[in-house]
């Protein structure tokens, strides 16, 4: 390169007009398209996505109408027709007290779905609280954070819970609170880990060189650009969150009797699993189709939002 | 060349260590000497120009005069004000008047943000509060560095390299800045879109009467653009002065040598090459004396031992050597 001994006349004309020096096909109608509606249709192109989608838009519908489809309701005590078989008048069958199953099965989505929700909304919010902090100012700060999450990651996740619900008492909300509380180190090492990475990004030392405070770096820089994995892994934390729940309900420390949990519809029922096996069935069957769901969601949101996935 | 009247930034030993941690504990093992007492004076108006190969440290000068590296020792005179020393928010309001365009025009702007807020929001934290005012500005910077107002709503995926690094000479426009540092701003990008970019930023450095220290280790590139030029070598600066004596009659063995690498265009023409021996030594362990002397053909017995001055030898014309002594 010979800049200086005479500066090609080319690039002074194209100086007029770099914007099409840069490239040639360039007009006023080219439409911004955003990262995120780049990621939309991606995942729009996803079977399995759709499909998780179904399923879990199927459970939200069921749970909201679930009055509507049945006359019962679901304390409903009938002891002339216990362990009753599935028929026209109770599609599912009855349980050991007589209750209909599908009508238990219906709230039961509610039910769940709330407690994936509380307890993922729980996790995510403190998570990220705590991993941003401790990945954007490090030092001491990240010492004593990540030592925290490394302690509650030394339990097994169910006997922590346990732990927890056996310290504040036995019931729906104390699984809940203690569901979140086990799900915090997860996401606060994710974000802690992305919040380390994008720290050294030279957009964010550009943030710095534009004279822009901490506040506004993270808020507008750091949160915007380390939301994939945490929308990720919320999805995943759902269908980890309800079966958590199940687990517990199994176990006598989630939802208390007559609350129509699916986890402890199992464990009621256990007994009569050869007499009358659509007693588990039912209820089983609509976990392992809910965690699916958010599962493949999750899954195809990863696909969707991971920049390395593109093509 | 312009007229020079008064400095608008001086360097006074600056020095930028890295430790290196090691061992289970993660204790101190030593330390990089990534910037090792370096001092220089930028004039108002001028480009000064500072080369060097890989890892001598040009990069972390920069960052270190913006205080984007917190620098271990030395002051930076801004306008006669030390700024070493000052709080978090005096610095924030000074960077106003300094800015800095980056190497990588891929990594410098956020995926997330459109055109419009990457060139607006350097705007907003210095208290331009009307998005109207604020759209105003950042369709008038766009069309200042050759891009056009409709470009503002785009995200930076869909520019080209050379698009992107207007978009971060614009953004680093918006203050109206004094000093700008352009830390390798052509390096990353393709050779015919580099003499654009170049002679972009001579333009505005003409109209908006800026001041650049230009990093590059391109050494036809800096010959281009700057009216001074420091050549650095494992942390240090080695010469310093005008570009025509620079290039002209350089002092400095290292100088001398790096000069010799530069090709020529004409295949026929045959020149003597001073071809070095060795490595750069590592900055974490570098030779005692002068830095240069484990390659230096010129090596005597006092460079292994004392560290060369940087003092001038001639008018106007900064060597470390004690050849000159």
């Amino acid at each position: 390169m010979k800049l200086d001994e005479k500066k090609p006349v080319e690039a002074e004309q194209q100086i007029a007009n770099p914007a099409k020096a840069d490239s040639q096909i360039d007009t006023e109608e080219i439409e911004a398209i955003s990262p995120w509606k780049d990621s939309l249709k991606q995942l729009r192109k996803n079977r399995f996505a759709l499909v998780g989608l179904i399923i879990i838009l199927f459970f939200i519908i069921l749970g909201i109408v679930a009055p509507l489809l049945t006359s019962y309701t679901y304390e409903e005590q009938d002891l002339v027709n216990r362990l009753q078989p599935p028929s026209s008048e109770h599609w599912m069958g009855t349980d050991d007290l007589g209750r209909d199953i599908f009508t238990r099965v219906a709230y039961g989505a509610r039910v769940s779905l709330q407690v994936g929700f509380f307890a993922v909304t729980g996790a995510l919010v403190f998570g990220t609280l705590l991993g941003i902090i401790a990945g954007y100012f490090g030092r001491w700060v990240d010492m004593i954070i990540s030592r925290i999450f490394d302690i509650l990651l030394a339990f097994p996740s169910i006997l922590l819970a346990i732990a927890i619900v056996a310290i504040l008492g036995a019931s729906l909300q104390n699984a809940l609170i203690a569901i979140a509380i086990i799900n915090i180190p997860i996401f606060g090492r994710l974000v802690r880990s992305k919040v380390i990475s994008l720290r050294e990004e030279e957009y964010i030392m550009a943030a710095r060189a534009q004279g822009m405070k901490n506040g506004r770096i993270i808020l507008h820089h750091i949160l915007p650009n380390s939301i994939a994995p945490i929308i990720v892994q919320s999805t995943l934390g759902f269908g980890t969150a309800i079966l958590e729940a199940a687990a517990l309900g199994f176990l006598g420390l989630g939802a208390q009797p007559p609350t129509p949990e699916w986890g402890q519809m199992l464990a009621s029922s256990r007994e009569f699993i050869q007499l009358a096996p659509w007693t588990l069935i039912m209820p089983g069957l609509s976990i392992m189709l809910v965690v699916l769901g958010f599962n493949l969601i999750g899954d195809g949101l990863r696909d969707a939002l991971d920049p390395k996935m593109k093509n | 060349m312009k007229c020079m009247q008064k400095p608008i930034l001086e360097v006074n030993g600056l020095k930028k260590y890295f430790d290196i941690k090691g061992g289970p504990l993660g204790r101190k093992v030593g330390e990089v000497k990534a910037v090792d007492d370096v001092s220089f004076t930028v004039m108002e108006g001028e480009i000064l120009g500072i080369v060097g190969e890989s890892g001598c440290g040009k990069s972390t000068t920069g960052k270190s005069i913006l205080r984007l590296i917190e620098p271990t020792e030395g002051e930076v005179l801004f306008e006669d004000k030390d700024i070493t020393h000052v709080n978090g928010e005096q610095m924030r309001q000074l960077r106003k008047d300094m800015q800095i365009i980056f190497q990588d025009p891929y990594a410098s702007l956020n995926p997330r943000h459109t055109v419009e807020k990457i060139v607006g929001e350097p705007l907003l934290v210095h208290g331009m509060k009307s998005a109207e005012q604020r759209k105003e500005r950042v369709r008038e910077l766009l069309e200042v560095v050759g891009l056009s107002a409709y470009h503002a709503t785009r995200y930076p995926h869909q520019f080209s390299g050379g698009q992107r690094q207007r978009i971060g000479i614009a953004r680093a426009l918006a203050n109206n800045p004094k000093l700008i540092i352009c830390d390798e701003p052509v390096s990353a990008l393709d050779v015919s879109i580099q003499s654009q970019i170049l002679n972009l930023m001579e333009e505005l450095r003409n109209q908006f009467n800026l001041t650049y220290i230009f990093i590059a280790h391109d050494l036809s590139v800096v010959k281009h653009i700057s009216d001074r030029i420091g050549v650095m070598y494992l942390g240090r600066m080695v010469e310093l002065t005008d570009r025509d004596r620079l290039y002209g009659d350089p002092k400095h063995p290292y100088t001398q040598a790096l000069l010799s690498a530069v090709p020529l265009p004409d295949p026929d023409l045959q020149k003597e090459r001073i071809i070095l021996k060795g490595d750069v030594p590592s900055p974490a362990n570098p030779p005692s004396g002068c830095a240069f002397h484990t390659r230096c053909p010129h090596a005597m017995d006092i460079c292994r031992q004392v560290r060369p001055e940087f003092k001038p030898v001639e008018d106007n014309h900064f060597v470390a050597c004690h050849l000159y002594d």
